[in-house]
Formats: C-alpha cells, sequence, structure tokens
C-alpha cells in the first residue's frame, strides 16, 4: 500500500473575467439561436444537432479520460483528473440544446414523418427502432447513464479530498470497469441516432467506432489546453511540465491517427463496395460547394495536427500544444459539420450567423460550465494517493 | 591477464533515486566519457544526463517516405501500366485501393529499417568487444542494480577524486573495470563450423517443413477444403442437369458471341476452294503465326514442321507438313484442319481465333517454302 502524501496545494479562485467572457459568448450565442429558431428553425436545428455531438463529445470523451485513467492505473495524469472532471459537466448542458432540436424534430429527422414512412420500405423495416417515442426515450436513458457515471466518479473523487480514504480510488476503478461497456453502448446508440440517422437509409457499421474516435480527440483538446492554461497560469502544483505534457501530445497523436485510420477504414470499405445505399453519402459530401469541404476536413482533422504532432520535442512545447489542441478541438465541431449539414442543404455549403452563433453557443456553454465547476472543487485531487508520484513523474 | 587495462570506475546503487542526483552531479563537473546502466528505462535520467535527441527518428522518417514512395511505385506500376487489372469498375489508377498497401510499407520499413539502423549501425552488432562487456558489473546492472561509470579516458579523469565524489552519494558498490587489450582485438567466430553446421540444419528443417507441408500437408483432408470447391471442373459431372454432363454443349443453331458460323463444317474439299486467306504475307502477321504455331502447333509438328514431335512418343507423330500432298494443298483446306481438327488433332477453333489461323497458314507456307523453295524465290 502506497501511503498518502499532503501536497502543499492552495486553492486559487477562477478569476471572474473568465465568467464574463463566457457570458458575453453565451449572450451571442442564444440571442442568435432564438432568433435562428424563429427565422429558420430547420437550420437552426440542424446546427444544433452539430452543438449536441460536440458537447456530448467534450463531456463523455472526458468521463472516458477519467475511466481509462482509473483502469489503466495510470500515474502522469492525476493532478489533472479534475481538468477531465469539470470538462465532463458539459454533458449537463445536453438536456437545454436536445429540447428545442426535438420539438423541431420533424424538420431535422426524415424518419420522424409517419407518412413518408409508411411510403418508404426501407424506412418501414427500421420503423421499430427509428420512431419519435423510441428515440425521445433513448436519449432520456443515455443522458440519465452519463449523468449517473458522471456524478459517481466526481462524488468519490471529490470525498477523497477531504476523507484521503484509498478504498475510493478501488471504488472508482469498479465504477469505471461497469463505465466502459455502458460507454461503448450508449456512444455508440447515441451516434446512430443523432448523426447516422439523418440520413435514414444510410448505414455504416464503423459509424459509433468514428463518432469516438473523434469524441476522444475533442475531450483530449480540451483537456489538453485546460490543463496546460491552468499549470502555466499557477492554478495546479509545482513541478508539473514537460513530461506530462508530453504523455497529453502522444495522446492527442495517437488518437489522431486512429481517426484518421477509422475515418479512412469507413471510405474505402464504401468506395470500394460501391453499394448505392451506401455511396450516396459521399456522393452528397463529393459533389459541389461541399467537395472542397470535404477535401479540408482530412488537411484539418488529420495533416495538420499530425505533421505539428510529429517530432518529439512538439509533444512537449506548451505553446505548440494550446495551438493544436483547440484547433482539435474545432476540427471536431468541423467533422461533426460536415457529418450534419449536408443533409440540411444537400447542393451548396451553407456558413451564415446561425451557424456562428451556435458555436459561439458552444463555446461559452464550456467557459461558463468550466468556471462554476472549476469553483466548485479542489484543481487537485489532493486525497489521490497517486499523486505524489504523479507530481515526480519523469519521462 | 598482465595486461590489465583500467577502463573506468563504476559506482551500483540498488535505488535508482539515489543515483539521480549523482548523475546530475557528475554532468555539472564537466566529465565527457561517462554512462549510465540501467536494466530498464529510468524515467528523468536522460534529461540529467542532457543526452542529446536521437536521430533514429530521422532514420524513422526517411525509411517511412521511402516505404511510401515504393509502395506508391509498386502500386502504380503494377496495376496501371505492368498489369492493368478491372476490379469492382474502378479506374486503373484508384488512390483509395493503394493507401492500405502504402501504409503497410510505410510502417514495415520504418519499424524494421529503424531496427536494424539501430542495431547494427548504432549499437554496431555482432561487434561483442566493449570492456564493459561480460562484467561483474554488467550483470548487476542487468539485475537489480543501477550503475554509472566514468571512463579512464576522460580528461578530467582522477581515480582518487572520482571516489571520493561516489563515497559522498553512498553507492552499495565502487567498483574498478578493467580489460585486457586483446579482448578489443576478439573477433566474433561467425564462421566457426558449429554455427555454420547450425544454419544449414535449421534452412534444411525449414524447407522441407515447407516443402512437405506445401506439398503433402495442404492435399490431405481436412486442409485440402480449397480444392474441393462447389464450383464445377473441365470433365466434371454434375447432378444439375438431367444428362449429368457439367461442360455444356452449345445450344443448337446458335453461335458463340465473338465467333463467326463456319459454313463448312464436314466438306474440308469445299472449304479448300470456297475460302480465301484474306491476310497480307506482312512481318506483322508472319511474326503472329509464328508466335502462335509455336505455341499450339509446333508440340506435335515441330518447330520447322517436320513432324518432329516433342512429346517424347505419348501421341503418334504428325506426317511432315513438307510433303508434296500438303505443299499443293490450297490455304483453305490447311485452316479447315485446324478449325475441325483430322484424325487425332482435336478442332483449335476455340484456342485460335480466325485471324490466328490465316496467320498461322502463312507461316506454314513461310515454312514450306524454306524447304522447298520454288525458282523464283532464289533469285
Amino acid at each position: 500500500m502506497i501511503e498518502n502524501t499532503t501536497v502543499l496545494y492552495q486553492k486559487k479562485e477562477i478569476p471572474i473575467r473568465i465568467l464574463h467572457l463566457g457570458f458575453v459568448f453565451l449572450a451571442i450565442g442564444v440571442i442568435g439561436s432564438i432568433i435562428g429558431f424563429v427565422v429558420e428553425p430547420a437550420r437552426t436545428s440542424f446546427n444544433f444537432v452539430v452543438l449536441i455531438a460536440w458537447c456530448a463529445s467534450i463531456g463523455t470523451g472526458s468521463l472516458f479520460f477519467i475511466g481509462i485513467e482509473y483502469l489503466s492505473g495510470a500515474v502522469w495524469s492525476v493532478p489533472f483528473r479534475r481538468v477531465a472532471e469539470v470538462n465532463s459537466a458539459v454533458i449537463f448542458t445536453l438536456p437545454l440544446l436536445i429540447v428545442p432540436v426535438l420539438l423541431n424534430i420533424h424538420s431535422v429527422f426524415h424518419w420522424s414523418h409517419a407518412e413518408e414512412v409508411l411510403k418508404d420500405e426501407i424506412l418501414k423495416g427500421k420503423s421499430s427502432y427509428l420512431n419519435p417515442s423510441f428515440f425521445v426515450l433513448r436519449i432520456i436513458l443515455i443522458i440519465a447513464l452519463w449523468f449517473l457515471f458522471k456524478s459517481l466518479f466526481t462524488k468519490h473523487s471529490r470525498k477523497q479530498d477531504f476523507t484521503f480514504e484509498q478504498s475510493l480510488t478501488k471504488k472508482n476503478t469498479i465504477v469505471s470497469a461497469v463505465f466502459m461497456p455502458v460507454f461503448a453502448v450508449t456512444l455508440t446508440i447515441f451516434a446512430i441516432d443523432w448523426l447516422m440517422s439523418l440520413e435514414p437509409h444510410w448505414y455504416s457499421t464503423i459509424f459509433g467506432v468514428y463518432y469516438f474516435a473523434g469524441t476522444f480527440l475533442a475531450a483530449l483538446g480540451l483537456f489538453t489546453f485546460a490543463s496546460i492554461k491552468l499549470n502555466e497560469s499557477g492554478y495546479l502544483l509545482e513541478g508539473l511540465g514537460q513530461d506530462h505534457y508530453y504523455s497529453m501530445g502522444a495522446l492527442l497523436f495517437a488518437f489522431t491517427n486512429f481517426w484518421a485510420y477509422i475515418a479512412f477504414s469507413q471510405f474505402m470499405l464504401i468506395w470500394y463496395a460501391n453499394l448505392p445505399e451506401e455511396t450516396f453519402w459521399y456522393i452528397t459530401r463529393g459533389t459541389g460547394t461541399w467537395m472542397y469541404f470535404s477535401l479540408g476536413i482530412i488537411f484539418v482533422k488529420f495533416v495538420v495536427p499530425y505533421i505539428a504532432l510529429l517530432p518529439q520535442p512538439a509533444k512537449m512545447d506548451p505553446k505548440r500544444l494550446k495551438f493544436i489542441s483547440l484547433w482539435i478541438l474545432f476540427a471536431h465541431y468541423y467533422d461533426l459539420f460536415w457529418i450534419v449539414m449536408p443533409t440540411y442543404s444537400k447542393d451548396y455549403f451553407v456558413f451564415g450567423w446561425i451557424e456562428i452563433s451556435s458555436i459561439l453557443l458552444g463555446i461559452g456553454l464550456i467557459i461558463v460550465n468550466f468556471y462554476y465547476f472549476a469553483n466548485k472543487t479542489n484543481l487537485i485531487p489532493i486525497g489521490d494517493p497517486k499523486l505524489k508520484r504523479a507530481i515526480e513523474f519523469h519521462l | 591477464m598482465d595486461d590489465k587495462n583500467l577502463f573506468g570506475v563504476a559506482c551500483l546503487f540498488k535505488d535508482p533515486n539515489k543515483l539521480l542526483p549523482l548523475v546530475k552531479k557528475i554532468r555539472e563537473l564537466g566529465f565527457k566519457n561517462w554512462d549510465v546502466h540501467s536494466a530498464y528505462p529510468l524515467h528523468g535520467i536522460p534529461k540529467a544526463m542532457r543526452l542529446k535527441w536521437s536521430p533514429l527518428g530521422y532514420i524513422a522518417l526517411i525509411f517511412g517516405l521511402s516505404g511510401a514512395s515504393f509502395g506508391l511505385f509498386l502500386t502504380w506500376w503494377t496495376m496501371s501500366v505492368d498489369y492493368p487489372l478491372i476490379i469492382g469498375g474502378k479506374p486503373w489508377f484508384s488512390f483509395p485501393a493503394f493507401v492500405p498497401v502504402l501504409f503497410e510499407l510505410t510502417v514495415l520499413l520504418a519499424s524494421v529499417g529503424t531496427a536494424i539502423v539501430m542495431l547494427f549501425v548504432i549499437f554496431k552488432l555482432p561487434n561483442n568487444r566493449h570492456p564493459l562487456n561480460d562484467t561483474e558489473y554488467m550483470k548487476k546492472v542487468s539485475s537489480e542494480y543501477y550503475g554509472l561509470v566514468v571512463e579512464s579516458k576522460d580528461p578530467n579523469f582522477d581515480y582518487d577524486r572520482i571516489v571520493s565524489i561516489f563515497k559522498e552519494y553512498e553507492p552499495s558498490e565502487i567498483l574498478d573495470i578493467n580489460y585486457q587489450e586483446l579482448e578489443l582485438k576478439y573477433q566474433p567466430k561467425v564462421f566457426d563450423w558449429k554455427f555454420i553446421l547450425f544454419l544449414v540444419i535449421i534452412s534444411a528443417a525449414t524447407s522441407a517443413f515447407a516443402y512437405f507441408y506445401n506439398n503433402k500437408v495442404l492435399y490431405l483432408p481436412p486442409f485440402d477444403f480449397m480444392l474441393n470447391q462447389f464450383k464445377l471442373k473441365p470433365q466434371e459431372s454434375s447432378t444439375l442437369f438431367s444428362d449429368n454432363f457439367g461442360m455444356r454443349i452449345p445450344v443448337a443453331g446458335t453461335v458463340a458471341r465473338g465467333e463467326k458460323f463456319y459454313p463448312f463444317k464436314g466438306k474440308p474439299e469445299e472449304a479448300g476452294t470456297k475460302l480465301v486467306n484474306t491476310l497480307e504475307p506482312s512481318e506483322e502477321n508472319l511474326k503472329l503465326g509464328q508466335q502462335k504455331y509455336n505455341t499450339f502447333c509446333s508440340p506435335c509438328h515441330g518447330w520447322r514442321g517436320e513432324g518432329d514431335s516433342r512429346l517424347n512418343g505419348q501421341f503418334p507423330n504428325p506426317p511432315s507438313l513438307h510433303t508434296e500432298k500438303l505443299r499443293n494443298w490450297p490455304d483453305g483446306r490447311i485452316y479447315h484442319v485446324i478449325v475441325e481438327g483430322q484424325n487425332i488433332m482435336p478442332s483449335y477453333a476455340r484456342l485460335l481465333s480466325e485471324k490466328e489461323r490465316w496467320a498461322i497458314v502463312l507461316y506454314i507456307r513461310a515454312l514450306q517454302r524454306s524447304l522447298n523453295a520454288k525458282q523464283e524465290d532464289l533469285q
């Protein structure tokens, strides 16, 4: 058994100007989206689907990160675990985003029109799964499960700050072990429901993994940015630095490759098999102005992060990591936009004030969420038995 | 054992954390020739030693890039230039299909190349001559100890001073490391007869296994499942059709696609009078005729049509193509034999197109004239 060690940690409040900044983004986003729902409800709803998938990515990806830390017994990430815990609270904003889309369900999901489904043999076959009531039930269940695991993780972790009980780590490890399969199933169902079913005729059996790859990347992006920023401004402990950054950089690099591998696997199999019921999805995205957007995704989500993170020193350089982690966070938004928006506008690329306001809304939600939840807890899990080893972590 | 030379002085620790301050101290004192040894990579030591970045990353990059370009060349050359095959109606050069090959070759060359460079260029294998090899020190750092050596060739080397520095850090042991001059001249015995014999036995065993596996084992049930497929091979019977023939006879009154109706079936004399060779006796046509003759006719008729079969009596030898009778046959009569066959000779209609048959006729004429030249050929 490892001895518990007390570390000198002085909690510092996150400055109020962060909240103000968040509120500015949030205000613009909320006003823009409300106007959007009045003027162009369909387009705004589609943008909200992107936003929901993005926020769900950040939240659940952070939960996954916490889970693998416990399960693998990772040491280096312990001082930063609170950052992931704070980021995972983004899932609490999901109901606020989901309700307006559910109100406009008929303009987003083609399969929600009962009379259209009756005319369509394929949709008739899928209707036992793709029908509005079961859809709503599923999303409620999924979000409830996410909330449950999020609160279990945080409860045990925070309790440890006061009690220093090592058994709490054990408890969270068990929670993680249960969470992993739940995460796999719920995230796949979420991806199928909210992204794949936008084109109800289309299917790709790898889609859940594809969404997971982006999910973990986005969560890692925000995690890396927030951790480095907090550490540089002295909110964390002395002695955290390059060696810890390297692990973040290596994870970002690894999952950039993983995403590219999965994305290419999905594309190549559909391209090779050349079945009309699968290819039309890529044809929509490969024609007209969408083609340039689709080609851009190769560079935005793979080539740029890959080259930027390839050299070993680059994975330790906080400046570059901060830039590239934010880049990856928004590359995931780009990716989701690419998945969702061609369904709304098949012929040409759309980008306007509605899109901008929903991005700003997302940024605002993340910042405000971060401010509230970061101020609620210690930013260092001071009771964690692995903390001392984590601070002394060297490559 | 008299020529003992001091290689260096070493100290051993049981606790890796005690080693780290000593490493920093040695580095600060400005020693140049010194090294740290442990059984596994120690966190923080490379940084404390101020080791330079290894060039291995660039080597991996170079190997990876050459793997990628070789993969691109390979796929492009084989799939688009040398042997283009239509696969799923895709273009000859369809990049997405090549990406897996490129990826595999990149990874393969990068990893194998890097490993080979590391082992044979940087570590200089099979060099076994380092003075540290086969010493008490090396045995200990390979198991439970962590060691540091300062070499005697270091410009600042001063035995007593170094030992006193070591003692400040309370090591478990301080060792002198000696080596013999002879040791450095030792050559590994690569061509030792035992080693050669070992290689021979291994390669013989591997070959024998490969031979039996590929030629015997794969033909035994149940490993022969690839041989028994649910498809019909030539001459096989089939229960699907009522006459139990696997090979089907063309429907009466039809002509296969790309074929022409042959009106002189069973009428060789009529074919001889009515058919005319439409081909020019050009070099191109004669070349074609030669190639097809050599492929399809020469096994029985011989390279020059003299009836000297290469089949070693498996079939009766055909008569020479240079007889008076054949020289006087019209072109159409020879053509008819190619189409219908004669005596033991089967029909070659399915193997040779119309143009190829006529080209063969041209070539046979050329062969005949090579032995029995006409008067005007000699002028």
